[in-house]
């Protein structure tokens, strides 16, 4: 199973970190959701994987590491996904402002020489 | 009054003076003399205390555990300066109340003169040495703001940054010179350090700190190679001339080097670099003086000298020579001042102080004229006036020291070429300026005296000069032994303050020094008659100024340069840096030590799980496919994939992370939906020749390879920490005490509302300030000219339509009428939504939930309404004010996290209280609770108002859109009416 995780955290890196890469806002953007996806995923995954065993305590039993899984990871990435969209609407807004500014949507605000235009 | 007020005062004064209305000219004058005044009789009263060789201190704990204390302290060399300071401030003061004009903007000029009094305190009375050269770099600071006072004025911007530059820099070698001076002695604290002489000296690092302090204190006193800084200053108001110049910032470099005496003197690197550095200035700024055409310029270069003078007595290693160089502060800061303020009336009254254009001023201003005289007088060391005093000291300190020969012989040559150039440029201030023919034409108003309390500051500053000339002793001798004890380490060296001492080498000296200047300046008024010396013979090519100008335009040109080399403003070069540079740590790092897959158990493989991700895979490089020319598929593509992370979540027992991931998406998702709108549309262009294909598809193979090793290096970072097992971890902690002292039985929703309760706080304010500032960006938001015509699909719609729908090109809302039948169900969706949110909300302490999610989810409901019901009506029908639920939940979340303050325990404490209600039963309410209750409102506040105040710019440019359309409609109309107005006339013509 880890494995599998570990695959699927690689392949949403490399997606975003190609659209980073791009002249474009709006793949900046979906590249930098993509990234969010897998670092929230990667830090959620060193607390280790568990199936089934939720950090919410039952009564009768005593929570430890090996019984529930680990709640510190989990609340880190609940705050940064909601950090996440705080930051892509804020990327957004920029994004449209500098649209509406420069006429274009390159991420340097002009598009390059003819012929170099990717 | 304790030690403190005296440096707080004049700060807390400043800020006063800085709020009076613009021509307050009279309250402002007050104010700052009253506080000037005020502290100076203080100071004063304390001179009992401290005649003996006492001290007087004052401390504040600051941060006791670091050895860091609010420390001030008083000896008789301090309290010396602080009469200096204060007296002459309050004297300044007198004298700006007349000199600045009704148009000076004047709260700005005694608020910062306010404040630099207090900086000049605050080092005055350190008694700790950072602390000191906190203090020293806000005199820098404000000095540079009084010289650039006329802001207006070029030479004054530039003489004030030279001023901040070069000070500044020094302060900052100061600096390093006092954490080394801190690091030997190991303490910062005055008194310690003062104590420690022997163990300086001795220390290994005396050098290097030696050079770096007196790189602050030449820097301050303008000393050679430092001094081109001073002469542009006076660019400022004469008043800040006279106080900076004479009395207070100049005399801070000598101050440091005296105060430090004790420690720091003795040794041949401090004769050779102290000594040597003042002799040539002394030398330098008499000579340059004498050429000087300006009369300011003059007295500034006659500092340079005289400071060069001082800092040549503290470096003779002899502690008689300190005592004169004491002295001699005092009375270089009486008729420096008062020469500065005469220059100053006459500039007032003439209009000029171009000693080429100004003559025989005796007859129009004799007052004037007479103080200006004596005060020159003292400057050039003429018998019975206090300059020759300290410079008889002087002279006989050279005579008297005993080294090499070589400097035997030499030291009272350059003493004495030093008082003949003083003397031939205080000759030519007097006799160039108020002696010969009257200067008519030439200046551009008619000289006359100045108000009379203008001049009241310069007649007292010459009584002193005069009182101290003719009995020293009686005067200021009790002053001069409390000053001097604590610079020369506690034991005064016998010296006589007497006006005679007969016949002897010194007073040879002076009188050689007084022939000779004046034979010096009758041959150059001759030479100047010819129309020769309009320049500094010699010297005029080395302009420091020019030198230090070009040094700071190459090193701009550097920067320049260099910005150009390695620096880019293109994004994507550098966020492949960043991404390069990231990768290649990473790769370092696992050739040091190799990743190898870990020893825990795996769990079992689930191709369920395998063949979802195979999915979300799909999908996430789909999206990226898509991006650039299917905005929309890619967006729904990274939303599936972001789907699959929330299954993961759920799979792998975190079903707080899934709820919330699954809410945040929908927000998201709607989120850039409403921003596609204002994208230029792109087309995939024909096809391109090959060679111009060929560059784009290189630069993304490249592209692709570094993602492809980017991912690689994630996926294997993730599989190796994975598959390891986890030794230690913080998470018991956690999981113990959640129910104990947390009060909830969901670890992750205790952990956010309790343990990490400030940590959330931290994170809703910064939503909140992401949601305010989206708002303000899209309040002046101007989108495309292109994209703010309906959309196609609008546009299609008959002009005239008529359906059971409101036609769309009309409406001023996209969404009315359409989609009838989902809006009722969505309407009545929303009870059973909120409810949801409720539940959610309620249970979370214990059980999967929370104000985020609980947030999140309503904030989905009321967006839903907004897709199916249009902005218009949903504003209409419901209560939206997001900016206000933004507010009020970060007042909530800090009332609560306050109020466990107000019960005395520590911020965010939570108490936990279980209340029966009938019906509902028992119910849980821990305060944490309302804490949450603030994160909902937060967080749905914050949701609301980035999503509406973007959907409102739809609105917005469609009233845009139709407000074009009604104004084409109208002058159409127009030319209609004009045409049909001119149809019958045009007949008439025609007929």
């Amino acid at each position: 199973m880890e494995i599998v995780l570990a695959i699927a955290i690689g392949v949403l890196t490399s997606s975003g970190v190609y659209l980073l890469l791009r002249p474009r806002t709006f793949q900046v953007i979906m590249g930098l959701t993509l990234i969010s996806y897998a670092v929230n995923l990667f830090i959620f995954s060193m607390g280790r994987l568990k199936v089934d065993s939720e950090p919410v305590l039952v009564n009768g039993v005593t929570a430890t590491l090996a019984n529930t899984a680990d709640p510190l990871p989990q609340a880190l990435v609940l705050t940064a996904i909601v950090i996440g969209f705080a930051m892509t609407a804020l990327f957004l807004v920029v994004m449209l402002a500098s649209r509406g500014l420069t006429g274009n949507d390159h991420v340097d605000g002009t598009e390059r020489r003819e012929g170099r235009e990717e | 009054m304790p030690l403190v007020l005296l440096v707080a005062l004049p700060f807390i004064a400043s800020v006063f003076a800085a709020f009076l209305p613009a021509n307050a000219r009279n309250r402002e004058s007050t104010l700052a003399g009253l506080v000037a005044l005020g502290c100076a009789i203080q100071t004063a009263s304390m001179f009992p205390k401290l005649a003996d060789g006492n001290v007087i201190r004052y401390q504040v704990e600051w941060l006791p555990a670091l050895g860091l204390d609010l420390s001030f302290r008083m000896d008789g060399f301090a309290w010396l300066f602080c009469m200096l300071v204060l007296s002459i401030g309050a004297l300044v003061v007198l004298y700006a109340r007349y000199y600045m004009s009704a148009s000076d903007p004047v709260p700005r000029f005694f608020s910062f003169f306010l404040a630099f009094m207090g900086a000049m305190m605050g080092v005055v009375l350190s008694g700790n040495i950072v602390q000191m050269v906190l203090f020293w770099e806000l005199t820098s600071l404000f000095s540079f703001l009084l010289i650039g006072y006329w802001h207006h004025r070029r030479d004054a911007r530039r003489g004030a940054r030279m001023a901040l530059t070069v000070t500044g820099a020094g302060g900052l070698c100061l600096l390093a010179g006092v954490l080394i001076m801190g690091r030997i002695v190991g303490s910062y604290d005055l008194d310690t350090v003062l104590a420690s002489g022997d163990l300086i000296r001795a220390s290994a690092l005396y050098t290097p700190m030696l050079v770096l302090m007196l790189l602050g204190a030449f820097t301050k006193s303008a000393q050679f190679p430092f001094h081109f800084w001073l002469p542009r200053a006076m660019a400022a108001p004469t008043p800040v001339s006279a106080y900076l110049h004479s009395a207070t910032m100049v005399k801070l470099g000598v101050f440091l080097m005296a105060r430090f005496w004790p420690v720091l003197s003795g040794t041949p690197e401090w004769f050779w670099l102290v000594g040597g550095a003042g002799a040539i200035t002394f030398l330098l700024g008499g000579y340059i003086a004498m050429f000087q055409r300006d009369l300011k310029a003059l007295l500034a270069y006659s500092t340079i000298s005289h400071l060069g003078l001082i800092t040549l007595l503290l470096g003779l290693n002899s502690p008689l020579a300190a005592v004169a160089a004491v002295f001699h502060v005092m009375n270089h800061a009486t008729f420096k001042a008062s020469l500065f303020m005469a220059a100053g009336i006459i500039d007032h009254e003439t209009g000029t102080r171009d000693i080429r254009k100004l003559s025989g001023l005796m007859r129009l201003m004799p007052i004037t004229g007479t103080l200006a005289i004596i005060a020159s007088a003292s400057m050039a060391g003429v018998p019975l006036l206090n300059g020759f005093l300290s410079k008889e000291m002087f002279f006989a300190e050279t005579v008297f020291i005993s080294a090499t020969p070589w400097i035997d012989f030499s030291l009272p040559v350059i003493a004495t070429l030093g008082g003949i150039f003083s003397v031939a440029y205080s000759a030519r201030f007097v006799f160039d300026v108020f002696f010969g023919p009257p200067c008519g034409d030439a200046v551009p108003k008619t000289p006359h005296e100045p108000p009379h309390w203008m001049r009241v500051p310069v007649e007292l500053l010459v009584l002193v000069c005069l009182v101290v000339g003719v009995a020293p002793a009686w005067s200021v001798g009790q002053m001069l032994a409390a000053a001097a004890t604590p610079v020369v380490g506690g034991e005064l060296p016998e010296y006589s303050l007497a006006v005679w001492h007969g016949f002897n080498l010194p007073l040879l000296m002076s009188f050689i020094a007084l022939a000779g200047g004046a034979v010096l300046y009758l041959v150059q008024r001759k030479g100047r008659s010819q129309g020769h010396l309009s320049h500094t013979p010699l010297l005029h090519r080395f302009d420091g100024q020019r030198i230090f100008e070009n040094v700071l335009a190459r090193m701009s040109e550097a920067g320049r340069r260099s910005r150009r080399i390695f620096g880019t403003q293109r994004l994507q070069s550098q966020l492949l840096l960043l991404v390069l540079v990231a990768l290649g740590g990473a790769t370092a790092s696992v050739m040091l030590t190799p990743a190898q897959r870990g020893t825990r158990e795996l769990l079992a493989f689930s191709p369920m799980f395998a063949m979802t991700w195979l999915i979300g895979i799909v999908c996430a490089l789909a999206a990226a496919w898509q991006a650039k020319f299917h905005r929309l598929a890619s967006l729904m593509l990274a939303a599936a994939s972001g789907l699959v992370c929330c299954i993961t979540y759920i799979w792998f027992s975190a079903p707080d992370l899934a709820l919330t991931q699954l809410v945040v998406e929908a927000v998201t998702t709607v989120l850039i939906l409403l921003g596609l709108r204002w994208l230029p549309l792109r087309k995939q262009s024909a096809i391109q020749p090959a060679s111009q294909r060929l560059r784009p598809w290189g630069r993304r193979g490249r592209d692709l390879i570094v993602a492809a090793l980017a991912g690689l290096g994630m996926a294997g970072l993730a599989w190796t920490m994975m598959t390891r097992p986890f030794p230690n971890s913080i998470s018991p902690f956690f999981l113990d005490r959640a129910l104990t002292e947390g009060g909830g039985t969901n670890v992750v929703n205790v952990m956010l509302v309790d343990f990490r309760g400030f940590d959330t706080f931290g994170e809703i304010t910064v939503l909140g300030c992401v949601a305010l500032t989206v708002y303000a960006l899209l309040r002046r938001f101007r989108p495309a000219p292109e994209s703010m015509a309906l959309p196609a699909q609008q546009r299609a719609q008959a002009d005239d339509g008529s359906s059971d729908l409101l036609n769309p090109r009309r409406a001023k809302d996209t969404a009315i009428g359409y989609l009838m039948v989902p809006a009722v169900l969505v309407r009545l969706l929303l009870p059973l939504a909120v409810l949801v949110s409720v539940y959610f909300f309620m249970r979370g302490h214990n059980a999967p939930g929370g104000g985020f999610v609980a947030g999140l989810v309503m904030s989905v409901a009321l967006v839903l309404q907004f897709i199916v019901s249009g902005t218009e009506w949903v504003e209409e029908h419901l209560r939206i004010y997001p900016r206000r639920w933004i507010a009020l939940g970060l007042l909530f979340a800090l009332a609560t996290g306050a109020g466990s303050v107000a019960l005395g325990y520590p911020f965010m404490t939570t108490h936990t209280a279980h209340l029966d209600i009938p019906l509902l039963g028992e119910i849980h309410v821990p305060s944490a609770l309302f804490f949450d209750l603030g994160v909902f409102s937060l967080v749905l506040g914050a949701t609301m108002l980035i999503l509406t105040a973007l959907a409102h710019q739809s609105v917005r440019s469609h009233r845009w859109a139709d407000e074009q359309d009604e104004k084409k409609a109208e002058i159409e109309a127009e030319k209609v009416r004009i045409a049909e107005e001119a149809g019958p006339e045009d007949m008439k013509a025609a007929t």
